[in-house]
């Protein structure tokens, strides 16, 4: 019962969406037509881009309204979320999950080590950024980006 | 006439559980997703994506054979006849003389395993421990569902679905009656381990452990994956439908006229949304249970259907 009372008093926590973002939807989202399937892999990040993802996910800015969704499979997936520079152990299961992966499908790198390999540029495990592994749809930048600006991103793709 | 009704009848079933079976599942999960304190991707979600999984190329991976490749559309067949069977509009169509309660749960048991084999055929470690899953739970559910549609069978006096639905209406003391709520209980709780629900799987979970469905359906992806997602919201539906036919019959066309068949569609919808409110509802406030104790659950209910076979035995005296 006290969850029950919990829901009646919290009510809708989710913030009011804010306007499409104006940037143009990546050639390849075109067929997805508001229904994205994103799959999570962390490339050899630090974890804040995964809070930041978790984050975007949540009743607050909740992206499942735009039509993303979390799936376990690559198989589901037609976005890859990567973070983190690509360490060497995890350029090759990159590559094999992207590729497991149908077509059309979009990579996006989430972060400024995903982008540039940020501060662990010319690391001894660091392979470099996802770009130097995967050919790469959309970056959104930041140490960790905000939940808004991954949700911007992933509304790009979904077009909603 | 008639048989133009009862034809209409199949096909309106078939239609409204083929359709209705997405926005079910859309229905419930923005029920939830309310409840959450989200705002919810819409009732129309599980549609957009069918669309786009069925644009999407397929992909067959290595190593899988004929097992992988016809479970989806087994699992969608089995279901669609299943929903023809099933007097979930009216109990007078054509079919209804075959509509057997054994029929139906073998129907439901052949695409559970269809499904269960095309996990084992991927040979990945997911998708064995996934089918061996859903075989031990299948193994406990079918029984449940037998028995406690047997229960209502007794006053009935026959197996015959529609039977038993005409009885219902006409008598509704049988539902209030002990055995019909005890059958009423243990259906639930197989409705609950059949469909993959919570508490006994979580259909939205990404954690390959817990999972006993997802983990079967990993490898599909593309247009397979599509009917693979239908067929288990059409499962979700017919068996909640199935459930409402048993135990709140009213509204069902019990003869061949236009006005009871559109009354039964209207009265079905209302049904199967009420249903899904409650249980997307009740879902946010139960936590699944460990795999280990899914046994003792699905135990307890079987042992319910045990209970209302043998009350609806001896409490319906002699006759």
């Amino acid at each position: 019962m006290g969850l029950l009372r919990k829901i009646r008093t919290t009510g809708r926590v989710a913030e009011p969406a804010p306007p499409r973002p104006e940037a143009e939807q990546p050639l390849a989202a075109g067929e997805l037509r508001g229904s994205v399937q994103v799959r999570c892999v962390d490339a050899g990040s630090c974890n804040g881009c995964e809070i930041e993802i978790a984050a975007a996910f949540n009743p607050l800015y909740d992206a499942e309204r735009y039509g993303a969704r979390l799936v376990a499979s690559p198989r589901h997936a037609d976005v890859a979320l990567v973070t983190g520079p690509v360490t060497r152990n995890m350029a090759e299961p990159l590559r094999r999950t992207v590729a497991a992966m149908g077509e059309p499908k979009l990579v996006v790198a989430v972060g400024d080590c995903a982008i540039d390999c940020g501060e662990f540029a010319g690391g001894y495990g660091v392979e470099g950024a996802v770009a130097d592994v995967l050919p790469v749809d959309l970056a959104v930048p930041g140490c960790p980006p905000e939940p808004d600006q991954i949700v911007a991103a992933l509304r790009r793709v979904t077009g909603r | 006439m008639s048989a133009a009704v009862g034809y209409a009848a199949v096909a309106g079933q078939v239609v409204v559980v083929g359709a209705g079976a997405p926005l079910l599942t859309g229905w419930m999960r923005q029920v939830r997703a309310r409840l959450e304190g989200r705002a919810g991707a819409g009732v129309l979600q599980p549609w957009r994506d069918t669309r786009k999984l069925l644009r999407k190329e397929p992909v067959t991976p290595v190593g899988t054979g004929p097992a992988f490749r016809a479970a989806p559309a087994l699992l969608v067949a089995t279901t669609v006849v299943a929903a023809a069977l099933v007097p979930l509009l009216s109990t007078d169509t054509p079919v209804s003389s075959h509509a057997d309660l054994i029929v139906v749960v073998s129907l439901i048991a052949l695409g559970t395993l269809a499904l269960a084999l095309a996990g084992l055929d991927t040979g990945t470690a997911f998708g064995g421990m996934g089918a061996s899953r859903e075989m031990t739970v299948a193994a406990l559910v079918e029984p449940t569902i037998l028995l406690s549609v047997f229960a209502l069978s007794i006053p009935a006096g026959t197996t015959n679905i529609p039977a038993i639905v005409t009885g219902a209406v006409h008598e509704p003391a049988r539902l209030t009656s002990p055995a019909g709520l005890l059958a009423t209980a243990a259906l639930a709780v197989a409705v609950l381990a059949e469909t993959g629900r919570i508490p006994v799987d979580n259909p939205s979970t990404h954690l390959e452990l817990t999972m006993i469905h997802e983990a079967m359906v990993l490898e599909y992806a593309g247009p397979d994956l599509a009917l693979v997602e239908l067929g288990s919201q059409l499962r979700l539906t017919l068996l909640l439908g199935l459930l409402s036919s048993l135990f709140v019959p009213w509204g069902i066309a019990t003869s061949a006229s236009w006005a009871g068949l559109a009354v039964a569609l209207v009265l079905f919808a209302a049904k199967l949304v009420l249903l899904g409110a409650v249980l997307a509802a009740a879902e946010v406030f139960w936590a699944k249970v460990r795999l280990f104790r899914v046994p003792e659950l699905l135990a307890g209910s079987f042992l319910l259907a045990v209970l209302a076979v043998a009350s609806s035995y001896f409490l319906s005296g002699a006759s």
